[in-house]
């Protein structure tokens, strides 16, 4: 492999009001390479991709592409250098087709040869064996087949360089490996491209190289190969590695005799997940484990009533009650937070303090609200024992990084104070550090005496907390694991093996 | 403090049109602001923008509540204001002698009258999920004929000495009643909003209806209110309308007062699109449209041009108010603030962030 340079930087620099975002950092990045673009949330990841690509420009530093010196001005001079990213969100329009995905504004004629296109666009999907027709529509493509072909357009023009900022988080297993032999492919081409994961597995799957950022400051930049896992976390949250060794599971007093908190028995929603029976006791973690798409989310959903419920009975402490509404779960207690932070969490036009208060404030009613010193008071009290880093409770949660916006929905039912709290995937696309921190708070909270669900795509994180775990497949339970000798392994025999299907993937 | 400034650079758009509008008025000459006492009432340029905009003033806080809810406008509002109005005249007529008493009853008849049509709005448009506007443009296609067979096909007039006193003024109150009854409209507004949890129960589920049923609100409950309200809010301005006139005419009474309301919402620095809303804005929108025409009228602008050169002064507006537009003065701003803070950084020796948090914190 030659190991020539396409791109360097040298002493980058960018402030934005009151945060030094990026202190000078050197990158460089070789032709044919895969680097992985590593950091917590604030980290600097994202402003140093946004001076690559010329969203912001840099206030001081060298960038040389190719040993030239550039500046771009705008998001179109890079893609002109044969710079293309491809976000986390598909930036296509999914009522086009396919080849029109690929070419839209593209072309600078006003007229569009339908066959040429089609024609193109064949060639381009079959050169990197990307399983779709041009003139398919984009939304019945899969998630996975659509980011390919976000990759696709990017990669059609003399690309040089291709920036992948999370290009995996809604991706599952299957799918992340469709999208790693395409990048390998573009490696081989020798197209240098930048990969920013918050899987550290993928990560030693697929980089050559690392560079870890750590507060807008350069830590350092390593061969994957020569830097172990342990080393690499701890470089990246810097003294915070302790903590995640240190978590400790909390096991429930349970007896026979014990009530449990919430039980559920032929559970059943309009999202289709067959009738279930579960329970949960007072201060015990459980989760929901399986594959993306095994019902866990639409189970938890059914708890919540967020989807419809069409069958079943329901009991709080062994007394029956009728959950239709999210409102009746919040009056009974439970608490939700949903997987898609950005379209069923936040309200992202409203301050940090009016998406703390929300829920309490429905719960308290319509004809009392708060004063405003009142929600300030609650807002700025768990803002500081959430760490929420927010300039003050009046700036809108939008402005927020991911990490912190979760902690805020976090905030909001804490603030209603639920005896069941259920958390779907709350460490998704966050940083390891508020991922961490999350983790501790579930077992201080059941320490305290709630009862929670935890859901998360890392197995990992649900060993370390849950002291149970509900397996499920095609969209029914299929297994209870206990235990505290657990391994992840345990658990994916579980799922291969339960089920009456042999696999389950679409 | 940061709070008010916060409300203020919401408000700085109508506030500087209103600015602007002024100004051209004092080169006009000084004597526009002059008021005069007729007849014990207050008379002037002033009197004359606020007892002409009464109604537009009072359509348009409903159309901010049902634009940020619904994030879609009602375009019926003048054709339900006309029926409700009609209802009114009706019951006043039919009672034969009128007395204050007839003309409270007809007034809360034409309200369950204009309540019903915010309803059939709102199922419409929360039940049934139908646009807004769509949904709106039923009641505008057939609204003036209704309350032209309300009228029974005529254009009754309403010659009584109370609706003379609600349509003008009330002998011994300087101010014209007009104004009277939609500062007190204002009032009920303020009241209502400072007493429940309308405004942010309307934002969360404009900004994001799938959030706002998690966290226990109904937005379909929340859009069909704010249907209902605007309605309530046509038959006040029905009211108003047809007292002023002291005839209902079922096809010009508030005629397209549909899309000044909206421009108003939007002077007021709303977004049509829904979410956040100020009522401050559209209240102080809607007085400027007002001030817009009547300065139009005052510029000796010939009558048949005015409507040309109140879209030229709406479009020169909109650039002002365009998100383009606000993110170059956003980033000129920052840039003389960035270099305010890269000085005071070089002065303390504490990390600049972590400092600023503390100094925030103290505020």
């Amino acid at each position: 492999m030659l190991s020539e340079t396409i791109l360097e930087m040298k002493d980058i620099s960018k402030s934005f009001p009151g945060v030094k975002a990026l202190d000078s950092v050197d990158f460089k990045l070789r032709k044919g390479e895969i680097h992985a673009l590593m950091g917590e949330n604030g980290a600097g990841k994202s402003t140093l991709i946004k001076v690559i690509t010329g969203v912001y420009e840099k206030d001081a530093g060298i960038i040389t592409l190719q040993g030239e010196p550039i500046h771009f001005k705008a998001p179109e001079d890079a893609q002109k250098k044969g710079i293309g990213t491809v976000y986390q969100e598909i930036m296509l329009c999914p009522n086009l087709t396919v080849a029109e995905n690929m070419f839209i504004g593209r072309s600078h004629s006003s007229f569009v040869n339908w066959k040429q296109m089609n024609e193109k666009a064949v060639q381009l999907l079959e050169s990197l064996s990307i399983p779709a027709s041009p003139v398919q529509e984009l939304s019945s493509c899969s998630i996975a087949v659509q980011q390919m072909i976000a990759i696709a357009r990017a990669v059609d023009m003399d690309c040089k360089i291709l920036i992948l900022d999370e290009p995996t988080s809604s991706l599952d297993e299957d799918e992340v490996q469709k999208l790693f032999v395409l990048m390998r492919e573009l490696k081989e081409r020798g197209v240098g491209i930048i990969f920013i994961t918050h899987f550290l597995e993928q990560v030693y799957e697929i980089s050559d190289r690392i560079t870890v950022l750590r507060n807008g400051k350069l830590v350092g930049e390593y061969e994957t190969s020569a830097l172990s896992q342990f080393n690499l976390i701890s470089k990246m949250l810097g003294n915070e590695l302790e903590d995640i060794t240190k978590i400790k599971k909390h096991e429930p007093v349970v007896s026979d005799t014990t009530v449990p908190v919430f039980e559920s028995k032929d559970l059943s929603s309009s999202a289709g997940v067959r009738p279930f029976n579960f329970n949960i006791q007072k201060g015990e973690v459980n989760g929901f484990a399986g594959l993306l798409g095994s019902g866990r989310s639409e189970s938890v959903r059914a708890i919540f009533a967020a989807d419809k419920v069409t069958g079943g009975e329901v009991r709080i402490k062994g007394k029956q009650v009728k959950i239709k509404t999210p409102l009746h779960a919040i009056k009974h207690g439970i608490g939700y937070l949903p997987e898609d932070r950005k379209d069923d969490g936040i309200i992202d036009d409203l301050s940090v303090r009016d998406n703390i208060i929300l829920t309490l404030q429905v719960m308290k009613g319509f004809f009392k609200p708060f004063s405003m010193k009142q929600a300030e008071a609650f807002a700025d009290e768990y803002i500081e024992k959430l760490n929420i880093k927010t300039p003050n409770s009046n700036t809108p949660i939008k402005s927020l990084s991911g990490g912190n916006q979760q902690k805020v929905i976090l905030a909001r039912w804490l603030l209603t104070h639920p005896e069941y709290l259920i958390l779907d995937e709350p460490t998704r696309g966050i940083d390891v550090g508020t991922k961490v921190e999350i983790q501790k708070l579930v077992l201080k909270l059941a320490s305290e005496g709630m009862s929670l669900t935890f859901i998360s795509s890392e197995i990992e994180e649900m060993l370390r907390t849950c002291s149970r775990l509900i397996v499920m497949k095609d969209r029914e339970i299929i297994a209870e694991l206990k235990g505290t000798e657990l391994t992840e392994n345990d658990v994916m025999n579980v799922i291969a093996q339960g089920g009456k299907t042999t696999c389950a993937h679409r | 403090m940061r709070t008010s400034i916060k409300n203020f650079s919401y408000l700085f758009l109508p506030l500087s049109v209103l600015a602007l509008l002024i100004i051209i008025n004092l080169i006009k000459g000084a004597d526009y602001f002059s008021i005069t006492m007729v007849n014990g009432a207050l008379y002037g340029n002033i009197p004359n923008i606020f007892f002409g905009a009464a109604e537009l003033v009072i359509l348009s806080i409903g159309m901010t509540l049902v634009t940020a809810a619904s994030r879609g406008q009602d375009i019926s509002i003048g054709e339900s204001a006309t029926i409700t109005s009609a209802i009114f005249v009706l019951f006043v007529l039919q009672a034969g002698e009128v007395t204050l008493f007839t003309i409270l009853v007809g007034f809360l008849f034409s309200c369950i009258a204009g309540l019903a049509l915010g309803a059939f709005n709102g199922v419409l448009v929360s039940v049934f999920k139908v646009q807004p506007m769509v949904a709106s443009l039923i009641l505008f296609t057939g609204g003036r004929s209704i309350a032209f067979m309300i009228d029974g096909k005529l254009s009754p007039i309403l010659a009584n000495d109370i609706s003379n006193k609600i349509g003008t003024v009330i002998p011994g109150v300087p101010i014209q009643t007009p104004i009277i009854l939609t500062v007190l409209f204002i009032v009920f507004f303020a009241v209502l909003l400072k007493t429940t949890n309308l405004k942010l129960y309307v934002e969360t589920v404009g900004i994001n209806p799938n959030a706002a049923r998690l966290n226990g609100i109904n937005p379909k409950k929340i859009i069909f209110l704010t249907f209902l309200i605007m309605g309530f809010c046509t038959a006040v301005a029905g009211f108003i309308a047809v007292n002023k006139a002291g005839r209902h005419d079922s096809v010009n009474l508030l005629k397209l007062i549909m899309m000044d309301a909206i421009l108003a919402v939007a002077i007021g620095g709303n977004s049509l699109g829904g979410g956040k809303f100020s009522i401050t804005g559209s209240i102080i929108g809607a007085y400027t449209i007002e001030m817009l025409n009547r300065t139009l009228l005052r510029l000796e602008i010939e009558p048949a041009m005015i409507k040309v050169f109140k879209a030229i002064f709406i479009i020169i507006l909109m650039v002002i108010a365009s998100p383009v537009v606000r993110l170059k003065i956003r980033k000129v701003v920052d840039k003389v603030r960035s270099g305010k803070t890269a000085v005071n950084q070089s002065k303390g020796s504490t990390p600049l962030s972590t400092a600023n948090i503390a100094r925030k914190k103290e505020e």
